[in-house]
């Protein structure tokens, strides 16, 4: 186990920029998730971690030992990767043990490893199947025992679940959660599914356009986003976004209705600002603004609400998202408000958040 | 009333059809129908010559003669009697061997090598492929300049270097002629096997290489343990074909050597041709082109048994 430290790293192919100067610290026995949608340098760090990638600046240690230059397979990492690149002619139990044969391990140890490894993943039985005998869900696993027969100091995950089905996915999800509660290794893995980051992850990087958008705990990102990237891409439905400006100390949104913004330590009067608003702090309220119901969609637990609230050219879809119940139709004029509490506030021309 | 009779009318069976009608509508036998055009091609164009010739073999038959039946007889002759029969099998499999050899090595390095990332990729691709598109009686007679007793180029220049005082006999001497013309057959075939292979090399997931790196692989490992095993199906398809092409080539010796000096690049079709058409001795040539026969079947044998042992490539059975 070890500690990854990402200092200024930057890639380009060419004169194209991929990763614009990355800064990342990742603790000992973490497990960090690199989030963000696609393009955003994401995998590419990862490779670059994994030795797959050169790294045309900055520095990446592992265990405190720069590995700028050091071959993938002497920076003691294992990788799982999206499509799992088992290989087709072994059998699973030979494919696990391909790299301790490839280091001339004594076959009773190779035994014990992929069996002891077998055995957290539930592989027992399928040890002598080719990968064409197996299904999705079993072939991940095995793309992960050829990881965890390894003990290496730093797993790293490319999108590893994305070529499963919805619930496969969800059941994987709390599975490799509850191996790196067992293992405990410093786990880095990549995804552009902002769920399987807030439900998995110690710590997320939320990466964009090859810069780190904000680095911190799930419910952290949730609840104080530092830019409108952040508050949108985190949580779903998405976060609502409302612009206006700042009147009287409250927010004049351009769709022509008015919320009340709290005391501010600094004055923004005057100031472009987006109010943010998640779905799930919507409520009814006799008193708020009016909204026309647009679209409903009962989940069973929740009902999705996109409405249209405004006026004129600054009419906007907002979705809203109810735990109670909703009769309504679409057409039908509801009134609602957002929930007390601090609204999140940001500077319409940086996008930064102002509280 | 008008109901029950409609109702009737639906339920009441089909009009008989003649047999025929119905083998015309069948789905079963559409398959059958398509297939016969193909079918009648190949009889008519290789079965039945096939047929004829291995017939032959067993007559005496000679050019304005009809022949006789004479059982193995025209076999016993050549086996027993004929030393350039015996000679020209010898060097058929000796032929077909290191040629077959070099041309899997060398095209197994080839495509290797433009597997990689390199500059001017596509361009390179092309240039192989040149001996492969120039027809082989193009370029025999190409060879045959090249290595003509009196103008050889390859002499000239190493005399012009000083290296060498008299011409290379490389088409006159028995030894250097066989050499020779397994040198070109070598050059012919590189591309096909390159090629091939190059795109065998194209299916293999670059992922698993990645895998493998990781996994500790050096480069040697890497081709030993994913990209030999992984290539091995499309290694035996185009080594049998190979296989097959040259030990049944007979353009690049007859442009070259007509199986000469004193019949020591005679190939069993060379000699066939020789004895059967030019000889006229048409029972004994079938006789030659039939001993080919049981060869071919041999390496089309080892390939397909070689092919079967395959298990990872067979689907899921459970």
């Amino acid at each position: 186990m070890a500690s990854v430290e990402i200092r200024d790293v930057r890639k380009a192919f060419g004169n194209v920029q991929i990763i614009k100067g990355v800064d990342i610290q990742i603790d000992d026995g973490e497990f960090v998730i690199l989030v963000g949608p696609s393009g955003c340098g994401k995998s590419t760090l990862l490779r670059m971690i994994a030795g797959l990638e050169n790294i045309t600046a900055g520095d990446i240690s592992i265990g405190g030992r720069v590995v700028n230059h050091v071959p993938p397979k002497e920076r003691d990492i294992a990788m799982v990767f999206q499509n799992y690149a088992l290989y087709p002619h072994m059998t699973v139990k030979d494919n696990m043990a391909f790299s301790l044969k490839l280091r001339n391990a004594p076959q009773a140890e190779i035994d014990e490893r992929v069996n002891k490894a077998a055995a957290i993943l539930g592989l027992g039985s399928l040890l002598e199947r080719f990968p064409r005998q197996l299904s999705g869900g079993q072939r991940q696993r095995v793309a992960m025992g050829r990881a965890i027969v390894r003990d290496p100091q730093v797993f790293l995950f490319d999108e590893p679940l994305s070529n499963l089905d919805a619930k496969l996915r969800v059941q994987m999800r709390s599975e490799i959660k509850e191996l790196h509660q067992r293992l405990k290794t410093t786990t880095i893995y990549v995804t552009h599914d902002q769920i399987e980051a807030m439900t998995m992850a110690d710590k997320i990087v939320v990466m964009h356009d090859g810069i780190v958008e904000q680095i911190g705990a799930p419910l952290e990102l949730y609840d104080n986003p530092a830019n409108t990237f952040v508050a949108g891409f985190i949580g779903s439905p998405s976060m609502n976004f409302l612009k206006g400006k700042v009147q009287g100390g409250q927010f004049v949104a351009n769709g022509g209705y008015s919320l009340a913004l709290p005391a501010l330590k600094a004055s923004i009067e005057g100031k472009d600002i987006t109010y943010g608003m998640r779905p799930e702090h919507i409520r009814l309220d006799p008193n708020g603004i009016e909204a026309k119901v647009i679209v409903v969609e009962p989940t069973g637990s929740e009902t999705q609400v996109a409405l249209h609230i405004g006026s004129g050219a600054n009419e906007q879809e907002v979705i809203a998202v109810f735990r109670d119940r909703m009769t309504a139709r679409p057409g039908e004029v509801i009134r609602i408000s957002p929930a007390p509490g601090l609204p999140l506030v940001f500077d319409t021309a940086s996008g930064q958040r102002i509280y | 009333m008008t109901a029950t009779a409609s109702l009737q009318r639906v339920s009441a069976p089909p009009p008989d059809l003649s047999t025929w009608e119905r083998l015309k509508s069948n789905r079963d036998w559409l398959g059958f129908w398509f297939m016969l055009p193909t079918a009648a091609i190949l009889i008519l164009f290789l079965a039945y010559p096939l047929g004829k010739g291995v017939w032959m073999s067993l007559t005496d038959v000679k050019i304005g003669r009809a022949g006789q039946f004479i059982g193995l007889e025209n076999y016993h002759e050549l086996i027993v009697y004929d030393k350039t029969f015996r000679n020209s099998t010898l060097f058929t499999i000796a032929y077909t061997a290191v040629a077959s050899a070099f041309k899997f090595a060398i095209g197994l390095y080839l495509a290797l090598l433009l597997n990689n990332n390199m500059r001017f990729k596509s361009f390179v691709r092309s240039i192989i492929l040149i001996p492969f598109i120039v027809p082989t009686v193009l370029s025999a007679i190409a060879f045959w300049w090249i290595f003509d007793s009196q103008f050889s180029i390859i002499s000239w220049s190493l005399k012009k270097a000083g290296l060498l005082s008299e011409n290379i006999n490389f088409l006159g001497d028995p030894f250097m002629a066989q050499a020779t013309v397994i040198f070109c057959n070598i050059w012919r075939g590189i591309p096909f096997v390159a090629i091939t292979l190059l795109a065998g090399l194209q299916t293999v997931s670059p992922s698993l290489y990645e895998a493998a790196t990781l996994d500790g692989a050096t480069r040697w490992q890497i081709f030993r343990h994913i990209t030999y095993p992984l290539l091995t199906p499309i290694i035996a398809v185009v080594m049998t074909f190979s296989v097959l092409f040259t030990f049944t080539d007979f353009q690049l010796i007859w442009a070259m050597t007509r199986g000469g000096p004193v019949n020591a690049t005679h190939l069993m079709a060379t000699y066939s041709y020789q004895k059967g058409i030019l000889g006229g001795q048409l029972g004994e040539g079938a006789a030659i082109a039939t001993a080919m026969v049981p060869f071919l079947l041999a390496a089309i044998m080892v390939s397909w048994f070689g092919l079967q042992q395959r298990k990872w490539q067979q689907g899921a059975k459970e």
